[in-house]
């Protein structure tokens, strides 16, 4: 069982927890990610991405938005409350070396996993520039621990409300353009990792990207995560879950993202009437 | 099926057939006189839209009435094709007096997942191909039925509450570890514990079981069946560390050198499932077996209002492969509401690797098959989604190095078909984790892990391996087989070590 030590919400939707989990803590690098599944026979298995671990309390933390009937089920769980199942972890860590510059770019809780490999990649002597992108002020997570990374850290806003009112690919472009980047590394909704792609290989500068495809088991058993990168079929669980921006092909990951869409819409709207969900139905 | 004989009307022909050899000395001529009895099975109709077992076992009666049929002849020639070499006519003749309890300790001297291996194993390739009666009555189809006699007396210990806890030595104050929990890694864990060792699994998914869980659907195997056997190894004394992947969570080397482990060994299985390197094989509908199978099998997701995990709507699946999971995953889309559900493999029946049982129930329910067809590409509309398939129509050729006749394909036979589903099941290579994860482990180019044939033993001392990592996909009795070889080594080795 993995107790859940701290919950924290950040956000409306965004809640950020503290897991009992001291193999994991102490197996993990930056970039890699664990799937829960909370108990019973019916319960779905989700990818996460481990935002940070403390190797001494034996903890890992998770950054998630309850945007499904699981991730939703999770945000009803309190301090010490367990999750059943936490599998981890899974697969293959950031490449962390002196690349010299270095732009990270956040979207949304892609924020989370973002500051481990920020902090690695600072450690290893990189000089860092930080994007971090959000809807609105209220999503905007983690700047303060941002800030204490780089003294370049640039908040953008989709309707302005904090920071500046853009993408991030219009900072990301002028940095691009005037910075001269060794490495973009960015994290978020795939769509946003898509167009970062898109603006740094004008540029050729060699942009990682962290995928976060259907899975179930997560060890490369099922081949539900497969994405094409550079031609060539990849399971993001094992292969992954970083690739190269510039070779994934976005379209097919955009379709296969939507593979269970019908059925997603109905579920959230189960949840969201109220549903009487028992533990390990949801 | 207008010809489906109920349970009921097996049993009392069985009752009075029976009745009718009371008392009497059975000739070898009566023997091969006595009618095969068929497996009772659930209605075609009924079974096609539910997920219970499809095949219901014998009766008390059928089973003694089967097992008469074996003539106990002198050179059991069903022994040798048994890969753990069970005494089959000694369980033969016990089943047939009606002493099952006997029956059933003669096979667990040999093997010791019965219930599931009568369900699962390919007789007419092993035990039932060389079956002195079979070969008497000029087809391998007539051979005894060991395996269904195998499985009722299997499922006659549970249900009578006769499962004895086997004797366990005592503490040796040695710990081993066991990779992976399927048929493999269970047979290796009960022997091990039976030595007096400490044992721990490790399972990486959420529930025990390997492939008997993910991939082999409840209307073949009950999961319940698996369970047991899992909580007999529980009760034994080894424990099951789930969410414990060996490779990501800790390698064998921490386990080894950290954690006090003295011998491991790996029974991770094949779990990489091979795809066709075809143009459209990423299209939203493509699955391989693996995925259908694990989302119906280990995630309930059939059923639908309790499941978390979706299941794609289809309409018209098509499967590519002629083994058991191209079965399994054929006859689970149609429990899922498929309209239409079309196998489609590249030789023809005779070359199927698939049980022949499986086969003849999958047509039962209405699965079509479309022999000698391979293929070529896949199509998708504007959202990415299957639309078509396009198969090339294929001969027989020369036979391979598997002995089978190839099939060649026909050029410019390109053919287009409406499917809105892809089923993968041609098959699955081995997961890497393990090998790149730990150094000095030989493997062999196509990544199985290379073992000594008689111990086990791989190329780092103290760690053995079996099961589908080794064999490639292979079976549940010989990954048994091999689960038992090692333990029996591992014993050996530790013993020797002290």
């Amino acid at each position: 069982m993995f107790t859940i030590l701290e919950k924290q919400r950040l956000s409306a939707e965004v809640f950020r927890m503290e897991i009992e989990a001291p193999r994991i803590a102490k197996a993990r690098k930056a970039g890699q990610f664990i799937i829960l599944q909370q108990g019973g026979d019916y319960a779905e298995r989700v990818p996460l991405t481990i935002a940070d671990a403390d190797e001494q309390r034996g903890s890992i933390t998770l950054v998630f938005q309850a945007v499904g009937e699981t991730t939703h089920h999770l945000a009803t769980l309190e301090v010490g409350d367990a999750i059943e199942n936490v599998l981890g972890p899974l697969g293959q860590p950031t490449t962390i070396k002196q690349y010299g510059k270095v732009v990270c770019v956040g979207g949304g809780i892609g924020v989370a996993p973002m500051h481990p490999i920020a902090q690695a990649l600072k450690r290893a002597g990189n000089e860092l520039k930080i994007i971090i992108g959000a809807r609105n002020k209220e999503l905007v997570i983690l700047e303060k621990e941002m800030r204490a990374l780089s003294d370049d850290v640039i908040v953008v806003t989709d309707d302005g409300s904090y920071g500046r009112k853009a993408l991030v690919t219009e900072p990301l472009k002028e940095l691009s353009e005037v910075w001269k980047p060794d490495l973009v590394v960015a994290i978020g909704p795939p769509i946003m990792m898509k167009f970062c792609a898109l603006t740094t290989k004008e540029y050729e500068i060699p942009t990682v990207v962290s995928l976060n495809t259907i899975m179930i088991d997560g060890t490369g058993m099922c081949g539900g995560c497969r994405v094409q990168v550079g031609g060539e079929t990849k399971f993001a669980c094992v292969d992954g879950p970083e690739f190269d921006g510039h070779e994934v092909d976005w379209d097919n990951l955009l379709m296969r993202l939507g593979t269970y869409k019908p059925q997603e819409d109905e579920a959230h709207h189960r949840c969201h009437i109220g549903l009487d969900l028992k533990e390990g139905e949801a | 099926m207008s010809n489906h004989n109920t349970i009921e009307q097996l049993d009392e022909s069985a009752r009075s057939l029976l009745e009718s050899y009371k008392d009497k000395e059975l000739t070898l001529r009566d023997r091969l006189a006595i009618p095969i009895q068929e497996m009772p099975s659930q209605h075609p109709t009924v079974r096609a839209s539910n997920m219970e077992e499809v095949a219901l076992g014998y009766t008390k009666a059928q089973v003694q009435v089967e097992a008469l049929r074996c003539i106990q002849c002198v050179n059991a020639p069903c022994v040798k094709g048994c890969p753990v070499g069970i005494d089959i006519p000694k369980f033969i003749k016990e089943a047939a007096e009606g002493d099952f309890a006997s029956s059933i300790a003669t096979i667990k001297e040999s093997s010791m997942l019965p219930a599931v291996c009568g369900r699962v194993c390919p007789q007419e390739a092993q035990c039932q191909l060389t079956c002195t009666v079979g070969k008497s009555l000029k087809s391998v189809d007539k051979a005894v039925n060991i395996g269904r006699i195998e499985r009722f007396v299997a499922d006659w210990e549970s249900s009578t509450n006769s499962r004895k806890t086997p004797e366990i030595a005592p503490p040796t104050g040695r710990k081993v570890g066991v990779v992976g929990s399927g048929p493999a890694s269970m047979t290796a864990a009960a022997d091990l514990r039976r030595a007096g060792h400490t044992v721990v699994m490790f399972e990486a998914l959420h529930k025990a079981g390997g492939v008997l869980v993910y991939g082999i659907p409840e209307f073949r195997l009950p999961k319940a069946i698996v369970e047991e056997e899992l909580s007999a190894l529980e009760t034994m004394g080894v424990t099951i560390e789930r969410n414990f992947l060996v490779g990501r969570t800790a390698r064998i080397q921490d386990l080894m050198e950290h954690e006090g482990y003295e011998a491991l060994f790996i029974g991770s299985g094949a779990g990489l499932p091979r795809f066709l390197g075809i143009d459209g094989e990423n299209l939203v509908g493509v699955f391989s077996a693996n995925e259908y199978l694990t989302r119906s099998n280990l995630m309930k997701a059939y059923d639908k209002m309790k499941a978390g995990t979706p299941l794609y709507t289809s309409k018209h699946v098509a499967v590519f492969g002629g083994g058991n999971v191209a079965m399994d995953a054929a006859r689970t889309a149609l429990r899922l509401g498929a309209k239409r559900v079309t196998v489609v493999y590249r030789r023809t029946e005779v070359e199927m690797p698939a049980r022949r049982e499986e086969i003849a129930h999958a047509k039962e329910e209405g699965i079509e098959f479309m022999f000698l067809h391979t293929p070529s590409r896949i199509i998708g509309d504007e959202k990415g989604r299957v639309t078509h398939i396009e198969l090339i129509t294929c001969v027989l050729g020369d036979a391979d190095e598997s002995g089978r006749r190839s099939p060649v394909e026909i050029p410019n036979s390109e053919t287009l078909y409406e499917y809105d589903t892809v089923i993968v099941a041609i098959g699955n290579a081995s997961n890497p984790l393990i090998e790149k994860t730990t150094e000095h482990l030989k493997v062999n180019r196509r990544g199985n892990i290379i073992v000594d044939e008689e111990s086990c033993a791989t190329s780092i001392e103290g760690v053995y391996a079996g099961g589908d990592i080794v064999l490639g996909a292979a079976t549940v009795i010989l990954a048994m087989g091999q689960g038992r070889k090692a333990a029996k080594a591992m014993n050996a080795y530790l013993e020797k070590k002290k």
